[in-house]
Order: C-alpha cells, then sequence, then structure tokens
C-alpha cells in the first residue's frame, strides 16, 4: 500500500513537497481551452483539535467546511442554520454532478444509457436535456473503449465522468484504468493529468447473480496513481462526487446498488468532502470498527445491540478506499486498542487485507488484540437468497465478533 | 516561377545525378525557397468509400530539403540507438523507427502543432517530428533527468504536451481509444483541429480499435486513423494475423485510403487530405505501406521471419530518404555535396546530443514518488498520518 510504505519513509518522501509551510497554490495547469478554469474553491475538513494546520486555516467564501460529521446522531445534522432538504442517495448524486456541470463547462458524461434514459439508476435523469448530447453521451457498449476515450479527453484538460453501468463491466476496461488512467502521469513525467471519474455501482443486491454482484475495490487498489473512495450517505455521495469531479486525479467512485433509495437531508450550500478523510461515524471507547458502503448500515444496526449490551463501540467509515485515512484511523486505535474491520470485499486480497496490513505496520504497539476482519465470503454470490445473505456479513456476526474481541 | 513535372522514379533521376557548381542561373539558394513545385507520386492513392485525392503534391525547395534533414537526422538516431543499446545504455525494450521515417515527416508537413498525434511504442521519430529535441529523446532512452519524461518513462513512453503529442504506449492498441477520446475533446472544444491516432498492422485486429472506431463515427469525430503497416507484427506477417489485410478497407463504413508509406510527399498529400475529410464528415483510416529495417525491437533480429533479400531489395527501391535526394539532385536543390554535408551536421548533431544526454545524472531517489498524484490541485492531500498538509486549492 503506497499509504504504508510512506509512513514508513515518511523522511525521505516527503522531501518534494514543503514540509511545514502552508504553501497554498493557484489552479496551475491551464488546459487547452480557455472557459476551462473553474474558479478557486478552499475546502478544509474539521478542525478537530489534533489536528496541525498551521493555524492558517481558510474559509471559503462559499464552502461549508463540515466534512465530517463527528456527532452521534449527526447523520442528518450537518448545518444547524439551515434546514436543507432531503433527497435520495441517487438524487444526491445528480444534484452534485448537475452542479458540477454547471459550474465547469468541461465536465461531461460518458456511459451506457445516461443520456436519453436517463441512466440506468436515475443518477443522470434529465441532464442529457438540460446540458445536450455533447455532454451527457450515450456510448454503445464498448467499455474498453469509451473509458479509453474519456482518459484520452482527461488528457487534454476535460473533466469526463466515466459510469459503468455496473462496476463489474469495468473489468473490460482493466487496461485502460490501469496502464492508462493510473500511470500517464508519471510516465509522462507530469506533463498530463488525468481528471477523470469514473464511478458505478457495485456491490451485492438483491439476487443479482454472481457476474452483477462483484466488489472491484480489490482488483484496482494496486494500481498506482488513482485515489478510490465509496459513498454511504446522501451527504457524503454528493460531497464525494464534487470533490472526485474537482480533483485533478482519476477517481474511482464506488456506489452500491442498496444504497441508492437512501434518504437524508442535506445542506443547500455547496459543500464538498475531503476524498483522503475517513468519517467518524459514532465516536466511542471499546473497539474501533472500520467499514465503508453498506457495510456501515450492519454496523449500525450491530452497534445498536452492542450499545445495549453494553459495549461502546468506535465506528469510522473509512470512505477513501486509497489512499487510507490512517490518520483517523490511528487516532481511534490509539483510543480503544481494539480494532474490527467489516468488509463487503472478498477476503482474499479485499480492502480490509490491505487494511489490517496497514494498520499492524503502522500501528502494532497500540493493539491489544489482534486484528479481526469480517469480510465477504470467497465465492462467487449465489443466487438464492438464503445464500446470498451468508456470503456477505450479517449484523450477528459483528455482534459476535466485538464480544469477542473485547473478551 | 518555374513548374518542373517529373515522375520521381528512379530510371528516369540516374541522368540527373551530376554536379551543377557553375550553371549560376539555374541554381537556386537551399533552404529558403519556397518556389512551388509539384510532383507525382509514384504510386497512385486506393481509396475505399471515397475519393481518392490526386496523385500531385504541391511541394516547394524548402520543403523537400526540410524533408531530407529531418529524415536523415531520425535515421542517423535511430542508427544511434541502436549502437547504445548495443552498449548497455539503453536498456529494456527499443523499438526503432528506421525504414519508416517518412510517415512522421510526411504527416508533420501536412497538419499544425495544435492537431494531435497519438503513437505507439515505435514513437521516437513522431516526438522528434513534433518537436522534440535530440538531448530528451536520448537522455530519456538512458533514463536520465534531463529526458522528456524525466527519465521514468522510457522508450515507450514520449510525451509532448506543449506540441500536443500524446505519446507513447506501450499496450498494443490501447492508444487508439484514447486517441478517439482526444479526436472528442477537438470537437467539444470546437477548435478545428484533428487527432491522428497511429498504429500497427498488428494493433488492426484489436477489438477495442474497432469499438472507438463506431464511437467516431457515431459522434463524428475529427479522428484520422492511421495504420502504419510495415507488414509485420513482431514476427508474425500480415496474411497470418489478418484474415483481410487490407487495413483501409476494415473500417467498412468508414472511409479508408492507402498511401504509400516510404514517399514523404504521398503521406503528406493524405493527411491533408485526411484532416479535411474529418473535421467535415468524421472518421477516417489511413493505411501507410511502409517497412520497418530493424526488426520488431532491439530483441528481435528481425530476420528469423523476412529474408535479408526482402530487406536489402526495400532498402534499394524504396528508402525514403534516398528517394527524396533523388527529387533534390534531379531538380537542381542541391548538390550532392550539399546532401552530404547535411548528413554530416546530423551526426554530428546526433553525437553531441549523446554527449550531452550521457551527462545528464540519473533522476533522485525522491523522484520515485513523485508525480503519482497530481499535488496541490483539487482537495487537501494529507501525507499517510495526517499531520502534515501537502497540498490545497488555492
Amino acid at each position: 500500500m503506497a499509504a504504508i510504505f510512506q509512513g514508513v519513509g515518511a523522511a525521505a518522501t516527503l522531501s518534494s513537497s514543503p514540509s511545514n509551510s502552508f504553501v497554498p497554490k493557484k489552479f496551475l495547469t491551464s488546459p487547452r481551452r480557455s472557459f476551462c478554469v473553474p474558479s478557486s474553491v478552499v475546502v478544509r475538513s474539521d478542525g478537530s483539535v489534533n489536528f496541525d494546520l498551521n493555524s492558517k486555516s481558510r474559509r471559503a467564501q462559499q464552502l461549508v467546511a463540515n466534512a465530517v460529521a463527528t456527532k452521534a446522531d449527526s447523520s442528518a445534522a450537518s448545518s444547524s442554520s439551515n434546514p436543507g432538504h432531503e433527497l435520495l442517495l441517487f438524487e444526491a448524486l445528480r444534484e452534485g454532478l448537475e452542479e458540477e456541470m454547471e459550474r465547469d463547462p468541461c465536465v461531461c458524461v460518458m456511459g451506457e444509457d445516461v443520456g436519453h434514459y436517463g441512466g440506468s439508476y436515475k443518477v443522470t435523469k434529465d441532464l442529457a436535456k438540460k446540458f445536450g448530447d455533447l455532454r451527457v453521451l450515450d456510448t454503445p457498449i464498448a467499455e474498453n473503449s469509451f473509458t479509453g476515450m474519456g482518459i484520452g479527453a482527461a488528457m487534454t484538460g476535460l473533466r469526463p465522468v466515466v459510469e459503468g453501468m455496473n462496476m463489474g463491466f469495468l473489468l473490460l476496461a482493466f487496461n485502460q484504468i490501469s496502464n492508462n488512467c493510473g500511470m500517464l502521469h508519471y510516465t509522462s513525467g507530469g506533463q498530463f493529468t488525468i481528471p477523470i471519474v469514473i464511478r458505478g455501482p457495485g456491490g451485492v443486491g438483491r439476487q443479482l447473480g454472481a457476474e452483477h454482484s462483484q466488489r472491484l475495490e480489490s482488483y484496482f487498489q494496486s494500481i498506482p496513481g488513482i485515489q478510490m473512495v465509496a459513498c454511504s450517505t446522501p451527504y457524503n455521495a454528493k460531497g464525494l462526487m464534487k470533490a472526485a469531479i474537482r480533483s485533478e486525479n482519476p477517481v474511482i467512485l464506488f456506489e452500491h446498488v442498496l444504497l441508492y433509495n437512501l434518504k437524508e437531508r442535506i445542506p443547500d450550500e455547496d459543500y464538498i468532502c475531503n476524498l483522503e478523510e475517513a468519517e467518524m461515524v459514532r465516536p466511542g471507547e471499546h473497539v474501533t470498527i472500520l467499514t465503508y458502503s453498506r457495510m456501515r448500515y450492519h454496523v449500525m444496526q450491530a452497534a445498536k445491540t452492542l450499545v445495549n449490551k453494553g459495549y461502546d463501540p468506535e465506528v469510522i467509515d473509512i470512505r477513501s478506499l486509497k489512499p487510507f485515512d490512517l490518520y483517523t484511523i490511528g487516532n481511534s486505535v490509539k483510543k480503544t486498542h481494539r480494532v474490527l474491520i467489516v468488509e463487503e470485499c472478498m477476503r482474499t486480497g479485499g480492502i480490509g487485507a490491505s487494511l489490517t496490513a496497514a494498520i499492524t505496520e503502522n500501528f502494532n504497539d497500540y493493539l491489544d488484540a489482534p486484528i479481526m476482519c469480517l469480510s465477504s465470503q470467497d465465492v462467487p454470490t449465489p443466487y438464492a437468497g438464503t445464500l446470498e445473505e451468508w456470503t456477505v456479513v450479517q449484523p450477528a456476526q459483528i455482534v459476535t465478533a466485538v464480544e469477542q474481541l473485547c473478551q | 516561377m518555374a513548374l518542373s513535372y517529373l515522375r520521381s522514379s528512379s530510371s528516369r533521376s540516374a541522368n540527373l545525378l551530376r554536379p551543377l557548381s557553375s550553371a549560376a542561373s539555374l541554381r537556386r539558394p537551399i533552404s529558403t525557397d519556397t518556389t512551388p513545385i509539384t510532383i507525382e507520386t509514384s504510386v497512385p492513392f486506393t481509396s475505399h468509400q471515397c475519393e481518392a485525392p490526386s496523385r500531385s503534391v504541391e511541394t516547394n525547395p524548402s520543403e523537400l530539403l526540410t524533408f531530407f534533414r529531418d529524415m536523415a537526422l531520425m535515421r542517423r538516431m535511430e542508427i544511434a540507438a541502436d549502437s547504445l543499446y548495443k552498449a548497455k545504455l539503453i536498456r529494456g525494450f527499443c523499438h526503432l523507427y528506421d525504414g519508416q521515417e517518412a510517415v512522421a515527416v510526411g504527416m508533420e508537413a501536412a497538419i499544425t502543432k495544435k492537431d494531435c498525434i497519438i503513437t505507439a511504442y515505435r514513437d521516437h521519430c513522431t516526438f522528434v517530428g513534433r518537436g522534440g529535441t535530440l538531448l530528451e529523446v536520448f537522455a530519456e532512452l538512458m533514463g536520465r533527468q534531463a529526458g522528456c519524461s524525466k527519465g521514468k518513462g522510457g522508450s515507450m513512453h514520449f510525451y509532448k504536451k506543449d506540441s500536443n503529442f500524446y505519446g507513447g504506449h506501450g499496450i498494443v492498441g490501447a492508444q487508439v481509444p484514447l486517441g478517439c477520446g482526444l479526436a472528442f475533446a477537438q470537437k467539444y472544444s470546437k477548435d478545428e483541429s484533428v487527432t491522428f491516432a497511429l498504429y500497427g498492422d498488428g494493433a488492426a485486429n484489436q477489438g477495442q480499435l474497432f469499438e472507438a472506431l463506431n464511437i467516431s463515427a457515431l459522434w463524428d469525430l475529427p479522428a484520422i486513423l492511421v495504420c502504419e503497416n510495415n507488414h509485420y507484427g513482431m514476427g508474425t506477417a500480415e496474411w497470418r494475423a489478418a484474415k483481410s489485410p487490407a487495413y483501409y478497407k476494415r473500417g467498412d463504413y468508414v472511409p479508408g485510403l492507402k498511401v504509400d508509406g516510404m514517399d514523404a510527399l504521398a503521406v503528406k498529400q493524405a493527411c491533408k487530405f485526411a484532416k479535411e475529410h474529418a473535421l467535415k464528415n468524421g472518421p477516417i483510416i489511413l493505411e501507410m505501406d511502409t517497412y520497418r529495417y530493424h526488426g520488431h525491437s532491439m530483441s528481435d533480429p528481425g530476420s528469423t521471419y523476412r529474408t535479408r533479400d526482402e530487406i536489402s531489395g526495400i532498402r534499394q527501391e524504396r528508402d525514403p530518404i534516398e528517394r527524396v535526394r533523388k527529387l533534390v539532385l534531379s531538380h537542381d536543390l542541391a548538390t550532392e555535396k550539399e546532401l552530404k554535408d547535411i548528413e554530416k551536421e546530423v551526426r554530428k548533431e546526433v553525437d553531441d546530443a549523446i554527449a550531452q544526454a550521457k551527462e545528464s545524472p540519473m533522476p533522485e531517489p525522491s523522484e520515485l514518488f513523485s508525480n503519482v498524484y497530481a499535488k496541490g490541485l483539487g482537495a487537501e492531500s494529507f501525507g499517510a498520518d495526517r499531520k502534515e498538509v501537502r497540498a490545497t486549492l488555492a
């Protein structure tokens, strides 16, 4: 994992950037077309006490800085002054996408059925009517080439958002994502940036069958040069979508098929979520539970049972799958000394496996017990409902695991 | 304004190879004359679903001499790279372009630096054609800091963003969808430029090529797919790899043109035609009938799947530099001695660049981690332990 390696050789590797000075950098590379320069914005994360910002925190004129929901019941309480508006997760994604497309004419969307059909999960509904066929493009079923085309367009300064109808289909575009998307910034010596966003739903749905229930986080995690984030609530879905579009790095945004209809109240004002940051869902003292995407809800369900039994779990939605937010995770480990990872990825070579390694390497001294990792079984997802249920981690298993850890 | 109308075939021009030192009234100064000359290509164009352009190409002495110099430079550069590879200063893969120079040079003559070019791994000469310097080439080949990709790309990853040269790609065929994406961006920004996506006869059988061609035709993108057909996909001859080796026809609904790729003027005419076509009607395929003297790469001797007679035959009859040399001499644009001087000059330039490149240091260890991500743009980015702010949006 790049994050761990850099943690080990921290002094040497950080030599290329100024260590203590907070150097604001203007938007450097001007793309070929003059109308494509978006206005500068500042993103801050929540200014928590442990976080040294060298007291030069900058607040943007128009952004809300609440990137992390710190309060225990804060899933809806994003801002106290404004009532905000309620919407479903897919609508939040659409809002984020629409706002970014309005803000920057370089943003375009390409994918199967995103235009006239409105998107198979309605994330791009009505965008084609609003922005036209040149900005919301219906592609033929040719993942390898349209992902490649998105990357080629990104090399010139356009900001395409490539949608895989299901993340599993992006396996066909693996060469383009790995070799071109991830590596071109490096192999060109920094000449090209690839500000592309590749997004789509993945994860185990309701009896969709093996090929449509894949979790590709683990396949992509070794690719150098890309960032991976997973959204789980309407608030962070919109925030991460916007941040991903504005990022100069290629970002893969993992959504989940079963989370599209989650409802939440989100702020009216413009906000984005930091791409490299984890979200504290529920602070606690006894055990750190690290999770992401749909498993967050299984964990919260288990947390209710655990609280009744007298445990105080700290739940962190890691959100950033590459690189890991080892700062937030580390602080939590130093507090609770016990870690449970709950994920939907496969056991072998999954996100949990990498995270276990990262925590062990960096925070071994703080652990009172071996890290437990609950992941999906190493099987193709079966069709039968009962079998499918046993493939993924269920709340009861989480409760048992915590009880075991905390003995 | 004198118009000389000569076929550039070898038999006639042999009579004209005599030094012309005294005829002052006929001799024109070498490099700055732009009086137009019309020359007919020796091989006609074959077309598919479109009207072939005329065989008469307009050029001028200055351009012809530029062709000669540029191709001589490219040839010398590739031969020097060969020696450097054998001296183990260049490692890994090294794919040489000698024999195919006319494609790079002819294409540049027909387009501007606003048009994009993207090619595969046989990219040294295309990079030079786009304005890359010899120092950048040799330093990158030897993995030094002065290289165009700072030594981190290597032979297969030359890029030059400011002249719209997009590389430099190692995976066969993967550059074609990228090229169609460049064309899409050009259409999106309406800047009246086109993209030339080059690939070889081996890559012509890749599925993603046809996928990208379909999308380009659907969306009317200004994409020109150029198949540099050197007749061998590494060790496999084209007739053993493709059921239909008429690559210019394989676009089916997309028009195509077959061009003599060893004739820089024919290449120039075809590219000019293709650019006009692509801006109005969408994608077009150009098949350049060319040949590489070296093997596929430095680890391939190049003689196990073809005969030495074939290679030397092509070198004698169709060599692009010799063709231009004969044209120049037959039109009295320069003397034999002047051309030899140009070649000597070019040789010295290459040697100087190699010496300079050898002086360039290897990259610093910290370069291992630089440019993995684009920093300072998009969000706040922290080190692994989140204590240090690495970069932020201003």
